[in-house]
């Protein structure tokens, strides 16, 4: 029998799977499963608007974050009674327009976002590839390590470590990281452990492949899944702790245009100017919002449980 | 050459640590106990038992994915259990396994070219195209078409993934290559398919095939010497033809006797034995069938019989079936 043959009786037998492969492929197979859930859709625009907004913030915005305009002071935005147009949210107690804060806070608190989320991460993927690969005391040792950060109410523990670390934007992303590892490092140690049984490591093993190509390589790939939804879910819990330690004046400090420390500074305006205190709240709750959409859809996309093929 | 010995196993033991509990010792399970067999180029040494006889176990410590308790365990000569870490990562790459199940064998996320590349990658200092090169060749070889090297695991069916791990299996040229149930998972008209790949690529390459089965029928369409183990122990082995003809061993009987014969007027006798596999955590005293052996007797309970050969087939028990005048057993299928 020629090879020709050979091959035409195989696929006469078992036809092949003709669908197109590739990233594109994967992105639009991506794409049709995140594009069932409206919400995350929506969640999804918004998030990249928020984006836009971030980077082209010294383009939209009207003023300077700090500029402060002493013949407006504590104006109400431009609907009510005494506003005006040059300040279309209103302007805060030492006359700086609030829109124009708001704008430059996105960039914050993407960058909270990003930062917090790649340090537990890479971090938490590290710890959690160990304890899962090694077992024995090295994996009792980093778990038990784990629970013990767990073990504290997270807000709490990002408050002592902000303390300890003296108060400052930086130290209140590296406290919020640290309180986040946890979740990345028991996520990583399970999928691994679950993908370590599989016989294609140990076919990998047999083939020669050393430990850290196991690792990274054969192991990692197939337990990022989880590990992505645990991102986007996370991303939003860091902007969220962010602000509260804003809020507490342990975060960024006056006169960044944080959206925590800009409701920390407007809490003694509550009763007199609503808008100094609502729309930094306002924009903190739909950017957690949409955030959290977006990783339910994520979810829903990447859990092959809920596929169907 | 033909006929060379390439691994020699003398009494391979593997024993595991079982955890019972915070307030009792832990058991020893004795998933291997004493198993000496010899694989030779060019010919397929058969495996079989009943699930939990240490088939897979013996796979294991051949593959040297873990070391035996005791025993030794020559390959191509070197002693495994003395040699140092250089000459066994060169031993490793004579030694492959293709796995039962070609679904859980290849990496999701790997495309197929990558896959048989790894081997390469990881132990030679070819370049890219080289191994491109040595990838496609091998995927024509299987009967596979070269295109698909792009393409993920997902997207073919069983039995195409088994030519693929076959093939993977293949590339650093080994010359033992372990074959662990490799057709049990897939549907019979594939099966044939896999088995004739095998055996063509056996006699191309002169490989020195294990194969572990627990399927009698397949058995015997491939191997040329057969082994069948019971509870950690070869009970009997010898070549295909006379185990096949004349089984000595009760148990092996009791084996064959269950082989469905695709022949509606033949009657046969059908052994049923009673009772379960025994725990290796405590396996019965002496032979340590004969809870459940038909032709039982005190002497069973005592000593556990050595191996002796009879009619060219080493065989481990007190009664074995003679076959005095030359005949053969009217149980045997086909």
């Amino acid at each position: 029998m020629s090879e020709t043959t050979m091959q035409e009786v195989v696929e006469r037998i078992e036809p092949v799977d003709d669908r197109p492969t590739g990233f594109r492929a994967v992105l639009a197979e991506f794409w049709s499963y995140f594009s069932e859930n409206h919400g995350a859709v929506l969640g999804l625009f918004f998030f990249i608007g928020v984006i836009l907004v971030a980077i082209f913030a010294n383009h939209i915005a009207p003023h300077l974050p700090n500029q402060q305009f002493r013949d407006a002071l504590l104006q109400p935005p431009f609907w009510e009674a005494g506003g005006d147009t040059r300040f279309l949210l209103g302007t805060d107690a030492i006359g700086r327009d609030m829109l124009s804060r708001l704008i430059y806070g996105s960039r914050y608190s993407l960058f909270i976002g990003c930062i917090v989320v790649s340090i537990s991460l890479v971090v938490g993927v590290i710890l959690g590839l160990i304890a899962g690969f090694f077992r024995g005391w090295v994996d009792t040792f980093i778990m038990r390590i784990m629970d013990v950060v767990l073990a504290f109410p997270s807000l709490l523990l990002a408050l002592v470590l902000v303390a300890i670390l003296g108060p400052s934007l930086i130290n209140a992303m590296i406290a919020i990281a640290i309180v986040q590892q946890p979740h990345y490092v028991r996520l990583t140690r399970a999928a691994v452990m679950t993908e370590m049984t599989k016989d294609y490591v140990t076919a990998a093993r047999v083939i020669g492949v050393r430990s850290l190509r196991l690792m990274f390589i054969t192991v990692l790939p197939n337990c990022m899944a989880p590990l992505i939804v645990q991102a986007a879910l996370s991303f939003s819990t860091a902007i969220l702790d962010a602000a509260a330690l804003g809020f507490l004046g342990l975060g960024a400090q006056p006169p960044t245009p944080e959206w925590g420390t800009m409701l920390a500074e407007a809490r003694e305006f509550i009763l007199r100017a609503w808008w100094v205190v609502t729309f930094p709240g306002v924009a903190i709750l739909v950017t957690v919002l949409a955030i959290n959409l977006m990783g339910d859809g994520l979810r829903d996309a990447l859990d092959p449980k809920l596929k169907r093929s | 050459m033909k006929g060379e010995v390439v691994l020699e196993a003398e009494n391979l033991t593997r024993h595991y640590k079982v955890d019972r509990g915070s307030f009792q010792k832990p058991a020893i399970l004795k998933a291997l106990d004493g198993a000496s067999f010899k694989l030779v180029k060019g010919k397929t040494l058969a495996v079989v038992g009943e699930s939990g006889c240490g088939k897979s176990t013996l796979a294991r410590l051949v593959t040297m994915i873990e070391k035996p308790t005791s025993g030794e365990l020559n390959i191509t000569g070197i002693n495994i259990v003395t040699a140092d870490k250089y000459v066994l990562d060169r031993l490793h790459k004579k030694v492959q396994i293709v796995f039962q199940d070609p679904y859980g064998s290849l990496n999701p996320r790997q495309k197929i070219g990558h896959a048989l590349e790894e081997p390469l990658l990881v132990n030679t200092s070819m370049s890219g195209r080289e191994r491109r090169e040595a990838a496609l060749d091998i995927i024509r070889l299987v009967g596979l078409r070269p295109e698909y090297y792009d393409r993920y695991p997902h997207m073919f069916s069983g039995g195409q993934r088994q030519r693929i791990a076959v093939a993977r299996a293949l590339m650093l040229n080994p010359e033992i290559v372990v074959l662990d149930e490799p057709v049990s998972a897939l549907d019979v008209s594939i099966q044939a398919q896999i088995l004739n790949l095998i055996a063509t690529l056996q006699e191309q390459f002169d490989l020195a095939y294990m194969f572990i089965s627990h399927d009698l029928s397949v058995v015997k369409h491939i191997a040329d010497e057969v082994m069948v183990m019971y509870l950690g122990k070869p009970i009997e082995s010898g070549s295909r033809d006379t185990l096949f003809s004349k089984p000595h061993h009760p148990y092996t009987r009791a084996l064959l006797s269950a082989t469905p014969v695709a022949d509606p007027f033949r009657t046969k006798e059908r052994i049923v034995l009673k009772g379960e596999l025994p725990s290796p955590i405590a396996p019965p005293s002496g032979c340590t069938f004969h809870p459940r052996c038909p032709s039982m007797t005190e002497i069973c309970r005592g000593k556990p019989p050595e191996l002796t050969e009879i009619d060219g087939c080493m065989v481990a028990c007190y009664h074995p079936k003679t076959y005095p005048d030359g005949g053969t057993d009217e149980i045997s299928a086909r």
